[in-house]
């Protein structure tokens, strides 16, 4: 599944391109490297896997492999649809929250209803999708900037989560579903693990992977993908030679919401309850882990790929300091360094890249 | 969608054409937005193989024309009939599937995707079906080095970032593009408008190919020696109104440009500038123009009004 990621630009391809010209030197394995979107966080990740491998002994051991690709996987899962919407140009800053609103329409559906737990995963999804419809639709029919309406999305959501909550639980927590008809089918499709060896490996972590094959074929390989590169990289052009670049960017807002479903379920499912006033400020967490992985904030540049590896540094970050144990509190500081790194390294690739050409 | 142009003579000279209907036909067209006149009763015709230069100045009306002929307004009274049928579009599609393709100055292109991914944006092949429904990327990148040689594009690597080709370029394999999707008619803005001597000349002789391939051509343009050297008609626009209509046997390239300028206001201008002529700084076309022979050099066109 991860071979068109492999080799994005088409190394199969690019060889029958006709007779080699002369004036075109051979470009080098390394060149074409350095042309790739996901460059630049492929060394930082290296270099903050060597680090933390260095100062925190336990971070070599097979048990934090597990605990990192899970704390990876939570962000990554989000991160996926957040770089493609990046790439096609547009913010969501309501993604944080949604993944809660997610979470809480499928507990509170279930419970209030005494249904099975699958009938408020269903009305769940149609739910968050419909969010992400709405903030789609705002955005095409206003031409208002994704900023705006996704902020007035984030701040509503928000002020529901917690409001809808306490009305009709009285607290600002769930009910427990975990007794419920459906539960222990749920769990294992958005929250069961498995131990091989000493490693324990949470569902959520195939869930990314999965995410990330599926979204580098869309990308790299289908209409749609050359379609949000077009839609991000130039939108009037694209217009003008008859893409749907309407269509395409209220589909991303809608994919958006479908990793914010998954997310929100596996919320509910690994804790039974939900906390009304989570996933605040966690958008900035899925938005910088795109940028770390190569994504152009202006849209039409960047990789689903770097978007895995961004969340894989945030991941290693997060627990190589618990690991190393220093204080947590230095890691919002390692997370604001390793963005600006991340920006100036790929402003400074893709420079490199493009003059190598 | 990858058919190739069909069917059309490939050894027509624009003056052996045989005056058939033309391919577009606008008769007393008129658009306004609001109550800004931005176009009044202005008449042209585009015949297969030859090319229609639309001179203008700065405000004459030269980019309400173009939008009316690419779909993108629709206009207002008159009638824009393709071979002969009387239409009225509302999206640019409607006209790209009549065979208008149209050919924007600056929003052409999407600067960072590669050269094959831009030549086929909109129109992607694809092989296979169902979820497995994926971009014939072999066929794309063949067929752009193909499209483009065949109009003498000799392009070093179509995987390289479209941004990265001249303006130049950028303008010809959007021509090519245009070519090959089938275009009848091949409508340019302002095409040499921000390029030096060089790039212009290689753009005008895209746009010849263009015409040798049958294709009727739009020239927008405010350089008449460019219009002069590559036009068949010309039509000259002036505050929304069609300041003259000429055929190339008509009319010499020496009052092309003074009708251009506009005559009076010309001979106005070049006394008034008379004597910093020659004072070394002076360089604009308008006013040099009329002791200017017919010259088959382009003029520099940075420096055109």
């Amino acid at each position: 599944m991860s071979a068109p990621a492999s080799s994005p630009a088409g190394s199969p391809a690019s060889a029958p391109a006709g007779p080699a010209d002369e004036r075109l030197a051979p470009r080098s394995t390394a060149r074409k490297l350095l042309g790739r979107p996901e460059l630049g966080s492929v060394v930082g990740a290296i270099a903050v896997f060597v680090f933390f491998s260095l100062v925190a002994d336990s971070f070599l051991r097979a048990s934090s492999m597990g605990t990192v690709l899970y704390a990876s996987s939570t962000i990554g899962i989000m991160a996926v649809p957040v770089a493609l919407l990046m790439i096609g140009g547009e913010f969501d800053l309501s993604a944080g929250v949604m993944v809660t609103s997610s979470a809480l329409t499928s507990s509170m559906f279930s419970y209030q209803m005494t249904a099975n737990t699958w009938v408020g995963v269903g009305v769940s999804l149609l739910v968050t999708l419909a969010l992400g419809a709405f903030n789609g639709i705002m955005l095409v029919r206003t031409k208002l900037p994704s900023f705006i309406i996704t902020l007035g999305t984030f701040l509503m959501l928000t002020g529901l989560n917690l409001g809808l909550t306490k009305a009709i639980d009285g607290t600002v927590a769930t009910k427990s579903i975990g007794d419920m008809q459906g539960f222990p089918t749920c769990r294992d499709l958005f929250a069961s693990h498995w131990t091989i060896g000493s490693v324990d490996l949470q569902v959520t972590i195939l869930w990314w992977l999965g995410l990330v094959a599926v979204a580098t074929w869309v990308l790299l390989r289908t209409r749609a993908g050359n379609w949000i590169f077009a839609a991000g990289g130039n939108a009037e052009a694209a217009r003008a030679v008859g893409v749907p670049v309407a269509r395409t960017k209220v589909g991303l807002y809608m994919a958006v919401a479908f990793c914010a479903w998954i997310s929100g379920q596996h919320l509910l499912f690994s804790f039974d309850v939900v906390q009304s006033g989570e996933g605040v400020g966690n958008e900035f967490l899925y938005i910088i882990a795109a940028v770390i992985g190569g994504c152009l904030m202006t849209g039409g540049y960047g990789s689903a790929i770097g978007s895995a590896v961004g969340a894989l540094i945030f991941g290693m970050a997060s627990k190589g300091i618990v690991y190393a144990q220093w204080n947590p509190d230095w890691f919002q500081f390692f997370l604001g360094a390793m963005l600006l790194l991340a920006a100036l390294l790929n402003a400074w690739v893709r420079r490199r890249a493009e003059a190598a050409r | 969608m990858t058919t190739e142009n069909p069917g059309t003579p490939m050894t027509t000279t624009p003056e052996l054409v045989p005056p058939a209907g033309p391919l577009v036909e606008l008769t007393a067209v008129s658009k306004s937005y609001g109550n800004v006149l931005a176009l009044r009763e202005v008449s042209l015709e585009v015949h297969a193989g030859q090319i229609t230069c639309v001179l203008g100045d700065n405000g004459a009306g030269k980019s309400t024309l173009i939008k009316i002929i690419a779909g993108l307004h629709p206009h207002d009274s008159g009638t824009y009939a393709i071979e002969g049928v009387p239409v009225q579009h509302t999206s640019p599609r409607q006209a790209l599937d009549r065979g208008i393709a149209t050919v924007y100055q600056d929003l052409a292109v999407v600067p960072l995707m590669p050269v094959w991914r831009n030549f086929f944006l909109g129109s992607e092949p694809t092989r296979g079906r169902g979820p497995l429904r994926r971009l014939d990327t072999a066929t794309m990148r063949a067929t752009t080095r193909e499209a483009l040689l065949r109009m003498g594009i000799d392009l070093r690597d179509v995987d390289q970032p479209i941004g990265t080709l001249s303006g130049g370029e950028r303008q010809c394999v959007a021509i090519a593009r245009a070519v090959h999707f089938g275009a009848k008619v091949l409508v340019l803005d302002e095409p040499t408008a921000a390029l030096g001597v060089k790039q212009s000349g290689m753009v005008l002789r895209y746009v010849a190919a263009a015409r040798d391939e049958g294709l009727g051509v739009v020239l927008i343009t405010h350089n008449p020696h460019h219009a002069y050297l590559v036009g068949d008609r010309f039509v000259l626009l002036k505050r929304g109104t069609m300041s003259g209509s000429h055929l190339k046997e008509d009319i010499t390239l020496d009052r092309l440009t003074r009708e251009m300028a506009g005559g009076s206001e010309l001979d106005e201008l070049t006394h008034e500038l008379g004597r910093t002529r020659g004072g070394g700084t002076m360089s604009t076309d308008g006013p040099t123009a009329e002791k200017a022979a017919p010259s088959p050099e382009p003029p520099d066109p940075e420096t055109s009004a």
